[in-house]
């Protein structure tokens, strides 16, 4: 009897397109929810494989292999947007420093809700309100809420997929969540 | 005792959103539950909680069913075509 020979996988660039463009575009946009940005990164990955497909040594699938091209695409686009700087930075909701620390900012403290009514919990213009909401987020809150919240994703997942630690993905899931909480308060609950 | 249990709003706001997902720990909950004894305001932060997970869920739902179709035009994989063809020549 003869040991199974393992398989050794070769790459088609000329099928990517064909066969793979669908598969990442749809792997990218549940984690960037922007179209265009999608597209991009597929480009991207495509174009990077073409020039390390030397490298390639057989061992992983072409689908696999394209796809760990994305995920590091991913975490750089993340990591672009982590250190960027001075544009829509969250708002504070609690003292920084001072004998008050972590309380509330008075302007910022919950009030009650008008229209609490549970029907309208399903509404469409309530989701194009939220999507409105999550859009005023920085980046990176808007994309790690996403993936935790509307994509449901594990949090080792996602704190793998973006090398972020768990401590720091609930500071970010709490300060995204304060602040959307507000804007909903001010845009439909008491609008 | 209860000295290590007080915890102050920005926690406990964070445990609670930590809670959400159903991830918070034992001992989170209870410093959050004592915290809830002499904080009228985290407790209305909580309940507005519970209720955007419930519309949150829901258009988590919505969204994963319209997602389901998107993909990329036809016309937009034809410019990908191109350009890749070019790259690869």
């Amino acid at each position: 009897m003869s040991e199974p020979t393992a398989v050794v996988h070769k790459l088609e660039p000329n099928k990517w397109i064909d066969n793979y463009s669908d598969y990442l575009f749809n792997y990218a946009i549940v984690r960037v929810n922007n179209h265009d940005l999608a597209k991009d990164l597929v480009q991207e990955t495509f174009f990077a494989g073409l020039k390390s497909a030397k490298n390639f040594e057989g061992k992983s699938t072409e689908r696999t292999w394209l796809i760990s091209i994305l995920k590091r695409k991913i975490i750089d686009y993340y990591r672009k947007i982590n250190s960027k700087k001075g544009q829509a930075e969250v708002r504070m909701n609690f003292y920084e420093d001072g004998e008050n620390e972590g309380s509330w900012i008075e302007e910022r403290v919950p009030q009650s809700w008008e229209n609490e009514a549970e029907k309208k919990i399903e509404s469409k213009e309530l989701h194009n309100q939220i999507d409105d909401c999550i859009d005023h987020l920085p980046e990176k809150y808007a994309m790690v809420f996403r993936m935790k919240t509307i994509q449901e994703f594990d949090t080792e997942d996602i704190c793998k997929e973006l090398d972020i630690t768990p401590s720091n993905l609930w500071v970010i899931i709490h300060r995204a969540r304060t602040q959307l909480r507000k804007c909903l308060e001010e845009n439909w609950f008491n609008n | 005792m209860f000295k290590n249990f007080k915890i102050t709003c920005d926690e406990a706001t964070t445990i609670c959103d930590k809670n959400q997902y159903g991830e918070a720990t034992f001992v989170e909950k209870v410093k959050l539950q004592l915290h809830f004894l002499s904080c009228k305001i985290c407790r209305m932060y909580t309940k507005h909680n519970t209720l955007l997970t419930k519309i949150y869920k829901k258009k988590a739902k919505s969204d994963r069913a319209q997602k389901a179709t998107l993909c990329m035009s036809h016309d937009e994989k034809e410019r990908l075509r191109k350009e890749f063809e070019k790259l690869s020549a």
